[in-house]
């Protein structure tokens, strides 16, 4: 689950960890007020999405008066901010995080993240910030510094020392450095975080370290004991397909093909995907009706996929484990005839009573073309989504 | 022979007395595996399923001689159910529970590395000698004793090619399905290196998906150390960058962790791919043939 980044930054804040001074707006009307309390005579306006390339985008924006603000403000309040990183049709901005400007000497990166090979917390830094880190790390690996913590121990002063001093800062600022890393690291692990991106890190003019833009990601995981986290969710920035099976608990991601897809098990789901696309045909979206699959997930199933207009054709493919596939293949029937199902229906049945739900499909009367072999499944679906006879 | 576990291995089921620990313990029974009794604290001297209920671990490996437990706690108790686990002595490790924090599984790991048991999961299906021994949440009919040792990160993908090998005739050696999170207990070295220590293990499926680079470790380890025939299928040539599918670890990020470059590395290997989840089978059948 992602924070916006004036979410983080309060984040940062409990935690005793300066911010830019700043106030989140959700009205053009508020711009005055943020004038009034930050002073100044320029300000930095970021639009809060969850997506990276904001500024690329236009949702960044350096004003100079309260008008210019304003105006700024109105024009992204309400819109859709399209970045490289998300969906075509963009996020909406509900909020906009008003900041002061800092006199910046240099520009650093810092980031907190799980290193799966390491088995453990690991940091990563480096002197080139305000890029991507990957095209840092393809282009000038020498300036990647990397330090992984021994969870017995956490993060040492010395491993801080290390990324302090490779980073080429000098006097106070190793002090101050080391802080920030060790409040970091303390902070990523008492809120169980599972990214945390500080992008640039800057060094101000006067010598001070200040998070300019701030990425946070909770482990959904451990969503149950982060209540305060949880409840930032903001679901209005994932696709609303995605966010409605969300609230169905049905693991579901919208991708922008014409072949919708039914499957038990994620790894199954991926591979029923790449299959469709290996026989020619493109995957509407990624669905793991899980393990127990019941009439009544399977009827969600149905109208999460179908809500999707461009769903041509529905494969539905379950390895009927300790689940029967006589008693899926009746969810399907009455799912089909509860929700209404106008496109073709192919469904592969395999594992415990496969045999006995294939029947049951072909004696419903419904168009439910009932298949074992997977590969000439995912055939006839690719046949079926392009309108040709199977 | 087989890896890890046999018609000898005594098992017993932490969260016994709960719904899933009652359901799975009562298809393992009826598979045939050797189960002794279970865990749930503060119901010590019941019986369940006609066997023994122990308060602790301790006082169940001490009673029952155990030396394999399977865990069907909440995600939240579960990194506690491993541990005490571990300090009871028990060998074979088999966490099923889905959902545990990153962090919790961090602590496990730093905490297990002073110990010699074996931690299969969590997140993952189980593992199964087939005909001797089933720990986990598979489907006993669809296995057949045989020749393939098969390794997944995945559980339905793992049963397509449980299914697949059964109808070719081939048969398992031993299913170890190491789940789908991203910091987890065996990994597919450890696998593979028992499967080719192993006298029954003949040839070897690694089913893999998107995410972290362990396939590309595992490409490395059986280009230096497994003589025998492998066969390899990567679920996620069609997943998005940046999104979650499904498992905890499966996710593209920053450009690492993508299909193809895992396929490359297996291929390079010199890994037979199935390039169809429907093919696996016969992509090992292939690779067996290819050896002799």
């Amino acid at each position: 689950m992602n924070l916006h980044e004036y979410q983080a930054k309060g984040v940062l804040r409990d935690f005793g960890i300066a911010t830019p001074r700043g106030m989140t707006v959700t009205d053009p009307a508020q711009c005055a007020a943020a004038v009034a309390e930050l002073g100044g005579d320029a300000w930095v306006i970021k639009a809060q999405v969850h997506a990276g390339g904001r500024g690329k985008a236009g949702g960044v924006k350096l004003c100079r008066s309260a008008s210019e603000l304003e105006s700024a403000a109105q024009a992204l309040l309400g819109s859709r901010l399209v970045t490289y990183q998300n969906a075509p049709d963009g996020q909406p901005v509900h909020a906009l995080l008003i900041e002061e400007t800092l006199p910046i000497a240099r520009e650093l990166y810092l980031s907190i993240t799980v290193d799966r090979a390491a088995e453990c917390i690991g940091i990563v830094a480096s002197s080139a910030g305000g890029m991507e880190i990957e095209e840092v790390a393809r282009a000038t690996p020498e300036k990647i510094l990397r330090e992984s913590v021994n969870p017995v121990t956490g993060l040492m002063d010395y491993q801080a020392r290390n990324i302090a001093f490779g980073l080429e800062l000098s006097g106070e600022q190793i002090g101050a450095c080391v802080r920030l890393l060790k409040t970091s690291y303390r902070l990523f692990v008492e809120r169980d975080l599972s990214l945390l991106e500080i992008n640039p890190l800057v060094l101000t003019t006067d010598g001070r370290i200040v998070p300019l833009d701030c990425k946070m990601a909770l482990d959904d995981n451990a969503a149950y004991r982060q209540k305060a986290l949880a409840e930032l969710n903001d679901l209005s920035q994932l696709d609303p397909k995605e966010a409605e099976a969300h609230a169905h608990h049905v693991n579901y991601i919208a991708l922008s093909g014409n072949i919708g897809c039914m499957v038990n098990g994620a790894g199954l789901a991926m591979a029923t995907m790449d299959l469709i696309q290996l026989s020619g045909g493109k995957p509407a979206n990624f669905l793991d009706v899980g393990g127990g699959a019941t009439a009544d997930s399977v009827a969600e199933a149905f109208r999460i996929i179908l809500a999707d207009a461009n769903v041509k054709a529905v494969l539905i493919n379950i390895f009927g484990g300790i689940v029967r596939c006589d008693l899926i293949a009746d969810g399907i029937i009455q799912a089909v005839q509860q929700v209404g199902v106008s496109v073709p229906v192919i469904v592969r049945l395999e594992g415990t009573n496969a045999e006995a739900g294939r029947q049951r499909l072909a004696e419903s009367g419904l168009a439910i073309t009932a298949v074992n072999d997977l590969n000439e499944a995912a055939r006839i679906a690719v046949k079926s989504a392009r309108g040709e006879a199977q | 022979m087989s890896i890890l576990i046999d018609k000898n291995t005594k098992v017993i089921c932490q969260g016994f007395t709960g719904k899933q620990g009652s359901f799975h313990s009562e298809q393992s029974i009826a598979y045939g595996t050797q189960m002794v009794g279970g865990v749930t604290p503060g119901k010590g001297g019941q019986m369940h399923l006609g066997l023994p209920v122990f308060n602790t671990v301790k006082d169940a490996v001490n009673a029952t001689g155990a030396d394999a437990s399977m865990i069907y706690v909440p995600a939240a108790f579960a990194a506690d159910g491993i541990l005490e686990a571990a300090d009871a002595g028990i060998r074979v490790i088999t966490c099923i529970t889905e959902g545990i924090p990153v962090r919790d599984m961090i602590n496990v790991k730093a905490a297990l590395r002073a110990n010699d048991c074996y931690l299969i999961g969590p997140n993952c299906p189980g593992l199964i000698t087939p005909g001797e021994c089933k720990i986990g949440i598979m489907p006993g009919f669809i296995h057949k004793p045989g020749k393939v040792g098969i390794v997944s990160r995945s559980g339905t993908l793992t049963y397509e090619a449980v299914w697949q090998t059964t109808q070719l005739e081939l048969g398992q050696s031993t299913c170890v399905g190491i789940g789908g999170d991203p910091i987890k207990g065996m990994d597919f070295i450890d696998c593979l290196a028992m499967f080719e220590a192993d006298e029954q293990t003949e040839a070897i499926i690694l089913v893999g998906e998107i995410g972290g680079t362990a396939e590309e470790a595992a490409a490395e380890f059986i280009a230096a150390h497994v003589s025998k025939p492998v066969a390899a299928y990567i679920a996620g040539l069609t997943a998005p960058k940046g999104k979650r599918m499904g498992h905890a670890g499966a996710i593209i990020a920053g450009g690492s962790g993508r299909a193809e470059d895992k396929i490359a590395a297996l291929e390079k290997a010199g890994v037979t791919i199935a390039q169809s989840p429907a093919g696996m089978g016969l992509a090992v059948q292939q690779a067996l043939a290819n050896q002799s």
